[in-house]
């Protein structure tokens, strides 16, 4: 299967070709699959170097032009290492743009802690107006680019992994799914963590939500579900643990509740090795996922 | 020689209304250097370089100017209120609560103002982005102004725009240095140095001189970006 970032160099041609303000900034990173878009558009497929400064603060100014810049490379570097350009150049100049991450928390684990992001949604949580779209199928990560682009002048986060659930649904930019239904507890699983949080509640009385746009986060959804299930919350994501926690706590800061957030621990494994040993080494393998929520939803 | 007569004129009389107007903000009537070292260069840029104005704020065409020096900010609100971009009656709340002039800019609150600057080195990269976007729009006319700081220059992301644009041919980005010789570390003719290295076209003036500026601002440097250092007094203390 193709990944979700074979698809953004495709969705994006498509989209310089149609939209005239759309813009495309990138350090190195990715750049071999826009050649063709870059010989059809030289203005506006724009490669800075190995500049990440450069990278946000240049798709700042040409958002100040009036254009919607897409700006791209490893997690690493597009959020934390220019994260004050992120939080000044955009947030503070009232100007928006859409970054698309690849590499998430461990994409490529051989390349070590370096190229590793699990903090990246919990720091742009400190942040006001950020949407975050979290896909967990290449399919999806077509749609929400599509619908981050077409996000007038907004601050949109598309995180894009290799991690991937088996097929896409149909997901809308805005809302939760809710795939199954319980009644005692909620799971909600994020992006591509679904498919093994499928696996891991097989047989158990749980309603588990799909979450991929995490940002603003739906609470309705999350309240609606609890209305039947209960208000014990289990969240799955592939990123830091805990990052949703407190959504969830203010989602439900009218009843008592239990929140559980799974998720990429804090911890520096100082490993390499494959994505799978790094799923199972951060506990987010099917059946420890199933020990953890059996054990806090019992 | 008319012309210039009447420049030296209106300049000297302006220059003291300048002064007047930042007395409003600091309750002083005399400033040292370390708070006037852009406004000759503020001066002469919105005087007679910039196509800009008041009404011209939301004009695709009009040309760019970013502070990216945000510190010490009285000049240029100075230099925006005797243009007509913000009420003088604004500059006695200089810093206040209720007042849009802080001590670091901000472009939502102050009309006229690009860019939001305080943090230092985040302008050049900005304004490549700006350049970059005006030529993806094919908006010729444009050219973007951004002035720094000599010790601003320190921090690295200058120095990642100052490479991209000069091998970029970014030929509508200025960049203007003000240089008091307030970096820490630094050598002689340093400055045009590193803009030269990249490629761009230079100058170094009198920042005081306003003709020299002039001069140096309107200097024809085709295909290139243009770097005018202008050597003011050095900051005391």
């Amino acid at each position: 299967m193709d990944t979700m970032r074979d698809r953004f160099a495709p969705v994006l041609t498509r989209l310089l070709d149609e939209d005239p303000r759309v813009a495309v900034v990138l350090a190195e990173i990715g750049a071999d699959a826009f050649a063709r878009a870059q010989a059809r558009h030289p203005d506006r497929v724009i490669n800075v170097g190995i500049r990440e400064q450069l990278l946000v603060g240049a798709g700042a100014g040409l958002a100040l032009t009036g254009m919607r810049p897409v700006v791209h490379t490893f997690a690493s570097f597009l959020v934390e290492r220019p994260f004050e350009q992120v939080k000044l150049d955009l947030g503070h100049q009232d100007v928006g743009a859409v970054l698309v991450s690849a590499a998430a928390s461990f994409d490529w684990p051989a390349g070590g802690y370096t190229h590793m992001a699990p903090g990246d949604v919990a720091l742009l949580d400190t942040l006001d107006g950020w949407t975050v779209q979290v896909p967990g199928h290449p399919d999806e990560a077509e749609t929400l680019l599509r619908h981050a682009v077409a996000a007038g002048d907004d601050k949109v986060y598309v995180r894009l992994s290799t991690q991937s659930n088996a097929e896409g649904l149909a997901v809308d930019g805005e809302r939760f799914l809710r795939v199954r239904e319980g009644r005692s507890g909620v799971v909600i699983a994020v992006g591509p963590m679904l498919d093994t949080v499928l696996t891991a509640t097989e047989g158990l009385d749980a309603t588990v939500l799909y979450a991929t746009t995490v940002r603003p986060f739906d609470s309705t959804a999350l309240r609606r579900a609890t209305e039947v299930a209960g208000t014990d919350v289990v969240l799955v994501e592939p990123y830091l643990a805990g990052t949703s926690t407190a959504v969830v706590n203010d989602a439900l800061s009218g009843v008592p509740h239990r929140v559980l957030g799974l998720g990429v621990g804090r911890r520096e494994l100082r490993r390499y090795g494959n994505v799978d040993e790094h799923v199972a080494a951060h506990g987010l393998d099917a059946r420890t996922l199933r020990e953890r929520i059996r054990g806090f939803l019992a | 020689m008319t012309a210039t007569t009447h420049d030296t004129v209106a300049h000297s009389r302006s220059h003291a209304e300048l002064t007047g107007l930042m007395g409003l903000m600091t309750g002083d009537e005399k400033h040292g250097p370390a708070a006037t070292s852009t406004l000759d260069v503020l001066w002469v840029l919105y005087d007679r370089v910039l196509r800009v104005g008041p009404d011209r704020m939301t004009d695709p065409e009009r040309d760019r100017f970013l502070l990216s020096k945000g510190h010490g900010p009285m000049a240029y609100y100075a230099v925006l209120a005797a243009k007509g971009f913000l009420p003088v009656d604004w500059l006695p709340g200089f810093g206040s609560f209720d007042s849009p002039l802080g001590h670091h800019p901000d472009r939502v609150l102050v009309p006229g103002a690009e860019i939001g600057s305080g943090s230092l080195g985040h302008g050049l990269p900005i304004a490549v982005g700006t350049a970059l976007g005006l030529r993806a729009q094919g908006l010729d006319g444009p050219t973007v102004w951004v002035l720094i700081g000599d010790a601003e220059l320190d921090e690295g992301s200058n120095h990642e725009a100052i490479a991209f644009a000069g091998p970029a041919g970014l030929e509508r980005l200025h960049t203007v240095v003000v240089d008091n010789s307030s970096a820490r570390h630094a050598r002689p003719g340093g400055i045009a140095a590193r803009f030269e290295a990249a490629g761009w076209s230079t100058a170094t003036v009198d920042g005081r001189d306003q003709q020299a500026l002039y001069t140096a601002f309107t200097a024809p440097h085709p295909g290139r970006p243009h770097a005018v250092v202008a050597r003011v007094e050095p900051k005391s203390g």
